[in-house]
């Protein structure tokens, strides 16, 4: 914290002053934080004025008033209409209410305060310029003063409007700096100010630090500066090289970012497959009512949620076990209640579990109103992972494909290492053998149910988190999952895992080409299509027992 | 190959354009052979079901397939009908058609007749109806649509009735029949169909000893007019019926002979008879 | 032996319903249209108009069973897109319907139905071409839905696709082309499909006789199209079909090309779901994507279910039952109904695995055995020397 001393004293003196000031704040006065002191200026100031204020701020410079600066800049900043001697911070929250918080004298930290009402409050004005200058204040304090990833953000700031002033304050900054990656941002930003302001000669300098970069600024930069350079051959050619270059790096990030929203879309189908890919490959029979377990998984997020306001955060954790425990036990009385009667009548089971779905949908319905539900992700959820300006993987989706395979691989254990992995196994290859050698087949399928649907009901906890959660959520899964265990082979996990993902990776790079809805219909077409030449998926089951 | 030879390939004069061939060719016996299986191999995930099997069986013959559990003796006959693809080797039927080009509908249509180890009928079907199906006519949509059946056609099935013994049983369902009544249905339709060549899969089991006895007399007043091989695990039955007994032994031919041959064979004995005794 | 005679009654019950289903919409239809057009609304034996459009409503819907049931009762092929025939069929007259508009159209272009004014198109997309005349459209109406059966069929029954993979597959379909339709490019009037119906071969569709003349059309060709199916399912060919039902496998090695059969008897279905769907349209006056969803064709299966599926009366009565019931119910409380058809799949497919019909010819067989016991041996050799 840097304090000069004719602060000191201009601070003295207003405390002195100060006689008007509320009674809880006396033990304050004492000693009144000196951007608190500049802060008691704004609210007789005239632009001008605010001017010089900002200056006493960015030469005060410490990191405090970064944060206030901010705050000035989103117009949250206001004081007391009657003393003009309280600061206060007033900013809309997510229900879009009014959250107002006082500033401490002492250390000019916020403090929520209800006993003050808004009207009673004046916002402190600002103008373009003086957002301008505010942006600028933030970037230059950060610039020197902030951590490692501040300035990076700082630099990037000043990118899109760099001129000979930040060049030099950049410049200034680069001296001291000691971290490689600030260093080369901050050279790539000067470079960036030589293409936009230096003779051709430094334009053509400057090209290979701009030669990776996929900022924006630098692309709309170049594309101004070949504009302006067609008269100079030499350098337009370079210019353009270096256009294409980024250009292809772009397109190869697009390529990434498509594959991760397929590896996303696919992470989803393993999920919902997953569990239809168990009990149709244990019993040989199409749960229809699969995806409306999907739909209770999801459901049950949401009531979690609403059981447990406080703790937004953990309450999908408890959903995850509290869907598996709910869409299980459904998936139980569904077996023992309808599907052990239907023994060996597929199409009949097909039928019967139909019913079930309709009839849950339509409890869903009566209970929660068909009107969709929206689930809040947790703040650790939200956000994206940005790994360069032109690709960045959103969380939600990153988590949902780490759980997918999470699940997966606790089933794949389930399956090769437990007792009852083994006597599911053998049921789905040699279902009479099997009751011969004592397995108890009937507790085996319901086992095997309730544990379909409950994986069922986790894939529904996830899909909570990217979609709304309505009536029909499970009803578009059921198809897309059966397809995706037919192209993986039947009683196959790992021929799930497989067909999921590539299925959704087809999806998503057809996407655009064709649109979502032909997307849709080309890989249901494909798959038709794919069953003609291989009846029995990408993995079948081998052997003399599978004819 | 180059142009020119694939060109002399497909002009080649002294064969006929598979488009051109006539699709009802008759069974060329000229050498006196109905089927040849040469170099037959047939593996699954690894397990050689079949390992280069060669069986010639000569038009007319009662022939016997006789091997233990697992030796190839109903993959063979799947390989034959056309349910079960090769790995290498050919199956032809007489000179000229070679069956593994044929689809198991066509290749019963072409004379090829067969008769399960688990008994299969139409269940919901009379035991009429059942033979109906069976009959030697076209298996066409439009024929069958408006077929009916003519007083010869009728005099055949009443005949075939006769012959395994369920005249009172005509207008039953299938399904309602006991195991060995199924047999002996399926026996019939087997008859019906008019085969040149019948393929038996354990015939006599489940049925009485006067049913054996009476399936034995049946079956050897069928050879010579038509050709009959049979896989059997009773040795009893077989040495009543047999003139040549082919004995398979893990995917491929151990010994072939009269059933005296055969018992005395020394691998035989090792292999197969010896285990039993 | 009880089983044996239950069968036999059931094959004769099974042609005697022939006469007993046709002579039973005849009189229906007599009725309902005598009673509409000749006698005054006051009279308690008039018919209203609404309950005409009801009735033909309900025997489209029977058609569409009828077709279900051919393919699934006798054949085996749990088909959950028959749907797609249906809507497809309905587009087919739909599309000849909005020609018929003309100039009547909210913009009044002559050539363009509203929707493409709407979305500026300037020209008709080729395949609505011809579709102006009405046997070139119904043509269409039955041919299109029949080749893409067709070609589905092939590659299905080809690569012996059966059981729950070819139900599915089914259901992929329909829902594949509901995507499709839901799309405006398509050039069908995406969301809204077709609709503002005027006039069928110049006959307005609001008038009484046009309404009746529907209803009675309806009748008729329900009435040929069991008369039909019945012909094929009592020829060898229907015998090879029930084979295949029940050994699919043993059936190709008696030597019939068992893909072929089915591909040809799907064809037929789903053209008798054609014909229902375009007797169905101009009878409700609209068509839209949402006739493809498989939600509606897994309906129809369940009407076949109730009625008995593998009877050809079991399926018109179950079609005829199930929207009598939901119609009634949909009234009283309409949130009820998804509940009651939700139970009525787990209720028949436990409870009736033969339907109605199979109850009933159990009862009448039982009713038989106990009233004449004895005479069924004679009707035995009776039949067998016929």
């Amino acid at each position: 914290m840097v304090r000069s001393i004719p602060i000191w004293i201009l601070s003295l003196l207003l405390c002195l002053n100060a006689g008007r000031l509320a009674a809880e704040d006396f033990d304050a006065v004492v000693e009144t934080h000196p951007v608190y002191e500049l802060l008691l200026q704004l609210p007789k100031a005239s632009f001008k004025t605010k001017n010089q204020v900002l200056k006493g701020l960015q030469k005060l410079s410490g990191n405090d008033a970064v944060p206030i600066m901010e705050m000035w800049l989103a117009s949250e900043l206001y004081y007391d209409k009657a003393s003009r001697q309280q600061i206060y911070r007033v900013s809309k929250n997510a229900e879009g209410k009014f959250d107002i918080a006082r500033l401490l004298r002492a250390d000019i930290s916020l403090v929520p305060t209800q006993s003050i009402d808004k009207k009673l409050l004046k916002k402190v004005r600002t103008n373009n310029k003086l957002r301008k200058a505010l942006r600028e204040a933030i970037a230059r304090t950060t610039l020197v003063n902030g951590s490692e990833s501040e300035r990076l953000q700082a630099v990037n700031a000043m990118l899109a409007t760099i001129n000979s002033d930040s060049a030099q304050l950049i410049e200034a900054a680069l001296e001291n700096e000691k971290s490689g990656e600030v260093r080369e941002l901050m050279q790539v930003a000067l470079a960036l100010h030589l293409l936009i302001d230096g003779t051709p000669e430094q334009q053509l300098s400057a090209l290979p630090q701009l030669q990776e970069r996929l900022e924006p600024a630098v692309r709309s930069a170049l594309n101004n500066a070949l504009e302006s350079a067609e008269a100079d051959s030499r350098l337009s050619l370079a210019l353009s090289n270096t256009l294409r270059k980024i250009e292809d790096r772009i397109e190869f990030y697009g390529l990434v970012e498509k594959l991760f929203f397929g590896l996303s879309l696919g992470s989803v189908f393993l999920l919902a497959a997953i569990g239809l890919a168990i009990t149709f490959g244990v019993m040989g029979v199409i749960n229809m009512a699969h995806g409306e377990m999907i739909m209770l998984g999801a459901y049950t997020t949401y009531v979690v949620q609403l059981l447990m306001p406080n703790h937004l955060e953990y309450s999908i954790l408890v959903a995850i076990p509290a869907a598996f425990v709910v869409s299980g036990l459904v998936g139980v009385a569904i077996e023992q209640g309808v599907i052990r009667f239907l023994h060996g009548r597929p199409l009949e089971t097909l039928l019967a579990t139909f019913g079930i779905s309709l009839i849950l949908q339509q409890l869903v319905r009566t209970i929660f109103t068909p009107l969709n539900r929206q689930v809040a992700s947790p703040e650790w959820m939200s956000g994206a992972l940005e790994l360069n300006p032109v690709l960045s993987l959103t969380y939600n989706r990153l988590y949902i494909l780490a759980f997918s395979l999470l699940v997966f691989g606790i089933l794949m254990y389930i399956f090769k290492k437990t007792n009852l992995g083994l006597n599911v196994r053998a049921v789905s290859q040699n279902r009479a053998m099997a009751k011969a050698m004592g397995v108890k087949t009937q507790w085996v399928d319901a086992m095997t149910f309730g544990l379909g649907s409950g994986v069922a009901g986790v894939a529904g906890v996830a899909l909570s988190q990217l979609t709304n959660v309505g009536p029909n959520l499970g009803q578009s899964y059921i198809i897309d999952s059966f397809m995706v265990v037919v192209f993986g082979g039947v009683g196959n996990l790992l021929g799930t895992l497989v067909g999921a993902f590539s299925l959704g990776v087809t999806n998503k790079f057809l996407e655009p080409v064709t649109g979502a809805v032909l997307a849709n219909i080309l890989v249901l077409v494909f798959i038709i299509l794919f069953i003609q030449k291989r009846p029995k998926g990408l993995f079948p089951q081998k052997g003399r027992a599978a004819e | 190959m180059t142009m020119l030879e694939s060109t002399r390939e497909f002009w080649r004069r002294d064969q006929v354009w598979p488009v051109l061939m006539d699709d009802d060719v008759k069974v060329d016996v000229s050498k006196q052979v109905i089927l040849y299986v040469e170099g037959l191999s047939v593996s699954f995930d690894g397990f050689k079901a079949l390992n280069d099997l060669n069986l010639y069986i000569n038009d007319g013959e009662l022939r016997c397939l006789i091997g233990a559990n697992g030796a190839g003796k109903t993959t063979l006959m799947d390989v034959i009908t056309g349910k079960t693809a090769c790995d290498t080797g050919t199956v032809y039927f007489g000179q000229t058609i070679n069956l593994l080009k044929h689809s198991e509908a066509e290749i019963a249509q072409l004379g090829i007749g067969r008769k399960f180890q688990k008994p299969t009928v139409f269940e919901a079907q009379t035991v009429w109806e059942n033979l109906e199906l069976a009959l030697k006519a076209s298996k066409g949509i439009w024929y069958n649509l408006r077929a009916s059946l003519s007083a010869s056609e009728q005099d055949l099935m009443l005949g075939i009735l006769d012959t395994i013994g369920l005249q009172t049983q005509s207008k039953q369902l299938a399904g309602a029949l006991s195991h060995g009544q199924k047999q002996w249905l399926e026996i019939g339709m087997l008859l019906a169909s008019q085969p040149r060549l019948l393929l038996i899969d354990e015939p006599v089991a489940g049925m009485t000893a006067q049913e054996t006895e009476r399936t034995a007399e049946l079956l050897t007043s069928l050879a010579g007019d038509r050709t009959v091989v049979v896989v059997e695990h009773d040795m009893e039955f077989v040495r009543s019926i047999a003139r040549t007994v082919t004995v398979l032994h893990q995917g491929s031919v151990l010994a072939e002979g009269t059933m005296d041959d055969v018992q005395n064979n020394r691998d035989v004995i090792e292999v197969y008879l010896g285990e039993e005794a | 032996m009880s089983f044996l005679q239950r069968a036999l009654n059931a094959g004769r019950f099974g042609r005697q319903s022939t006469t007993w289903v046709v002579g039973l919409l005849f009189a229906v239809t007599l009725y309902a249209s005598v009673c509409n057009l000749l006698l005054p609304p006051e009279s308690m034996f008039y018919v209203s108009t609404y309950t005409i459009t009801l009735l033909g409503k309900y025997l489209c819907f029977a058609l569409l069973a009828l077709s279900v049931d051919v393919v699934w009762g006798y054949c085996g092929v749990l088909s959950l897109g028959h749907g797609a025939f249906f809507a497809l069929g309905g587009y087919g007259m739909g599309m000849y319907l909005m020609r018929q508009i003309g100039d009547r159209g909210v913009y009044g272009n002559p050539e363009l139905p509203d929707f493409m004014v709407f979305l500026n198109w300037d020209t008709l997309p080729w395949y609505w071409y011809g579709m102006d005349q009405f046997w070139f459209a119904m043509l269409m109406a039955v041919a299109v839905p029949g080749l893409l059966a067709f070609v589905f069929g092939w590659l299905a029954f080809r690569s012996r696709v059966t059981g729950v993979y070819l139900s599915i597959m089914t259901q992929a379909l329909t829902y594949a082309l509901m995507l499709a339709f839901f799309r405006n490019e398509m050039g069908f009037g995406g969301n809204n499909g077709l609709t503002d119906f005027k006039e069928l071969l110049g006959f307005d569709l609001q008038a009484d006789t046009t309404r009746v003349a529907l209803f009675a059309v309806t009748a008729m060709l329900l009435a040929l199209a069991f008369l039909a199916s019945r012909f094929i399912m009592d020829s060898r060919f229907g015998r090879v079909i029930v084979a295949i039902r029940d050994a699919e496998p043993r059936t190709r090695f008696v030597g019939y090309r068992t893909d072929h059969y089915k591909v040809w008897l799907f064809v037929y279905s789903a053209a008798l779901a054609a014909i229902a769907g375009a007797l169905y349209v101009p009878q409700v006056g609209i068509i839209n994507p949402g006739e493809f969803s498989p939600i509606n064709s897994i309906e129809v299966v369940v009407w076949v279910a109730v009625g008995g599926r593998g009877t050809l009366y079991g399926a018109i009565a179950g079609a005829l039952l199930v929207n009598y019931a939901k119609t009634r119910f949909t009234a009283i409380m309409p949130d009820g109904w998804l509940f009651a058809l939700g139970a009525l799949f787990v209720w028949v497919t436990l409870f009736l695995p033969q339907g109605l019909a199979g109850f009933v010819e159990k009862q009448l067989a039982r009713f038989k055995s106990s009233s004449k016991t004895g005479s069924s041996a004679s009707d035995l050799v009776e039949e067998a020397s016929s």
